[in-house]
């Protein structure tokens, strides 16, 4: 509780000078920034949709086992291209495997290629951001071009060239997506260092003899929250995008591992037969990411109206 | 302005060193030895010893860099493993193919994303705003493969419209010039060409624009809306300037920093979603170059592909900094 307290006082003595009214209406309601972003979230009707679909997903790829009969690779040659039918809910694929299987199999796969790829960018992008904010001078200067140089390449060619040199497979385009996200999450870290630097109650805790780590991790870490929540649903998105593209160009996934990327790649030869193979796996694709993007969306009005632009 | 150029030519040096940082590694981070991994397992131990002296990999590291920097300031990009050809000669005709490509995918997104941000700012909550940025959200969401495949099946499949494939009708292939087909039909006066070479164009251009598209509208019409309140524009209208004339005229221009700024960043996404697009429509792009390198572990071809593909998103940025400069001169550096 007191934790808390000091976390909210600390985010309140951050807030950008206010004209007069809006402090007023602060203090009369007095409610932390991050009550008062969650009761604006749950007004955004958007984000809510971007949740429910987000829960769906969630929902599907726990409880995969319990809506189907099938197994995701368990092949029916003679039911090859199935239509949709009460058999196969979203028809068969190319092997007579249930499409519904995969994808409900593939929620998991994605979900969790973006979950790792985000958390790893975070944690390495926010270590090196702080790194390089705080201490700045030549490790910011050395951290700063090395940023500088990986945002030169566009994403997804530099995760190709990650899974060029390591081999294609699903932990390798993990892998390289996090790599390519690290700069994200690192430059955002390290500006909102550099700006918390000269604040002054970061001073004051200086002041007081505290040292670098405590005051990274009691001062700097919580105040920079809630910008990398919201790039962190963000490249979530992104993420589960650029995994999908990668097991499209048989970069990630390998059979028969049911990703949606590599799946439309195996169907895109039957879409004269079969355009029902491709339409599941491509929403599936683009409703998780949608839905990443409407919360992301959300919790930006919400929690830090400044990045909006 | 000269002086700003030149600072910004020379920012480049750093970047560009690290990019073919980047690149050389691809070969020589392969784990184990990269000639064996190149032909496969089972190779004999001859041919592996011809590659690695053939791509220099018995030099020492700094050796090799020193001549990988040195042959790419000659213009040197390498050899092809596959085809043997001088990767500096094959890969002009696919970086045109890219280029138009592009090009005609950004036409798209700004013509229809700026408007579309426009005319959604200027009628603001309207079923207008409403439906574009709905279309927005599932365009930015969208994966540039599924769309592409997509397209192909309704408007290729089914309605038979257009075509799903190629830079050209593959039988009556033209006779290059320059090695951008619109170009090179208008300067042969061939009409019906070009007609033939646009319908090409317009699946693969709308497949790869969607998702900057997208993102202009939606900077767009912040941006304006942003403008729209300021004062000056409210001087034009107690002036009695016309809704038209205060949003082309007077808002635009000043909504267009962030606006360029998005149009830059997105090219990379372009470039990016080239490898996907061209793939898929049979494009014969530099993406499409380095995705079939992958296949034959090409590595010399990924290397230099990859390089080109970021030279040209550096550069079109250096140009998309330049532009701001000039359209606002209040910037400084």
């Amino acid at each position: 509780m007191k934790l808390e307290e000091k976390k909210n006082q600390l985010q309140e003595q951050n807030l950008p000078p206010h004209d007069d009214n809006v402090m007023d209406e602060e203090e009369t309601e007095a409610v932390s920034p991050w009550r008062d972003g969650w009761k604006q979230l749950r007004k955004n009707r958007l984000a809510i949709i971007g949740f429910a679909i987000i829960l769906f997903f969630i929902l599907v790829a726990i409880f995969a086992p319990l809506f189907t009969s099938y197994s995701y690779d368990q092949q029916n040659l003679a039911d090859r291209l199935h239509p949709p039918s009460e058999e196969y809910l979203l028809g068969a694929d190319h092997l007579g495997r249930d499409i519904f299987t995969r994808i409900a199999y593939g929620a998991r796969v994605s979900l969790q290629v973006g979950f790792f790829a985000v958390t790893g960018a975070l944690v390495f992008g926010s270590l090196l951001g702080i790194l390089a904010g705080y201490f700045g001078r030549w490790i910011d200067m050395l951290i700063s071009r090395i940023f500088d140089i990986m945002l030169a390449f566009p994403s997804i060619l530099l995760a190709i060239a990650i899974v060029a040199i390591l081999g294609p497979s699903l932990e390798n385009a993990l892998l390289a997506i996090a790599v390519v996200n690290i700069p994200i999450f690192g430059r955002l870290v390290r500006s909102r260092v550099i700006s918390l630097r000269e604040e002054e109650f970061i001073m004051a805790a200086k002041a007081q003899g505290m040292k670098s780590g405590r005051v990274i991790l009691h001062h700097i870490l919580p105040n920079s929250v809630a910008p990398i929540i919201v790039q962190a649903t963000l490249s979530f998105g992104t993420a589960i995008l650029e995994a999908a593209a990668l097991g499209f160009l048989g970069l990630g996934a390998q059979p028969p591992t049911p990703e949606w990327g590599q799946m439309l790649a195996d169907s895109r030869e039957f879409i004269q037969l079969a355009p029902w193979t491709l339409l599941a796996p491509g929403l599936s694709i683009m409703l998780v990411v949608l839905g990443f993007n409407l919360i992301g969306d959300g919790l930006r009005d919400a929690l830090d109206p400044r990045m909006k632009n | 302005m000269f002086a700003y150029v030149m600072r910004r030519l020379l920012m480049l040096i750093p970047v560009l060193f690290g990019m073919t940082l980047i690149t050389f590694s691809i070969v020589h981070l392969i784990p184990g030895n990269p000639a064996k991994v190149i032909l496969g397992e089972g190779a004999p131990a001859q041919a592996i010893a011809d590659l690695e002296e053939r791509m220099g990999l018995n030099e020492p590291l700094y050796v090799q860099y020193g001549n990988y920097i040195m042959g790419l300031l000659q213009g040197d990009l390498g050899t092809s493993l596959k085809s043997k050809g001088e990767i500096a000669q094959e890969i002009w005709p696919h970086l045109a193919a890219t280029m138009e490509l592009t090009f005609f995918a950004m036409l798209f997104a700004v013509i229809i994303g700026v408007n579309a941000g426009i005319i959604s700012a200027w009628k603001q909550n309207s079923w207008f705003d409403f439906l574009a940025m709905v279309f927005a959200l599932i365009g930015v969401s969208m994966p540039v493969f599924w769309l592409a495949l997509m397209e192909q099946w309704i408007f290729a499949q089914e309605l038979g419209w257009l075509p799903a494939y190629g830079r050209q009708d593959s039988r009556d292939p033209i006779a290059e010039i320059t090695g951008f087909y619109v170009l090179d039909s208008l300067i042969h006066l061939d009409f019906e060409r070009t007609i033939t070479i646009l319908k090409h164009l317009v699946l693969p251009s709308i497949a790869l624009g969607t998702i900057p598209m997208a993102i202009i509208a939606r900077m767009t019409r912040s941006s304006m809306l942003e403008v729209m309140k300021s004062d000056y524009i409210r001087t034009v209208r107690a002036k009695g300037g016309g809704q038209f004339l205060v949003i082309y005229k007077h808002a635009l221009k000043n909504a267009t920093i962030p606006v360029l700024t998005v149009i830059g960043l997105q090219t990379g996404v372009l470039l990016g979603g080239a490898i996907l697009t061209e793939t898929i429509f049979s494009w014969p792009g530099i993406g499409r170059y380095v995705y079939e390198a992958i296949s034959f572990r090409d590595y010399p071809v990924i290397q230099s592909g990859i390089l080109v593909i970021a030279f040209m998103f550096v550069i079109i940025n250096l140009i998309v900094d330049i532009l701001y400069k000039k359209i606002d001169p209040r910037i400084k550096y």
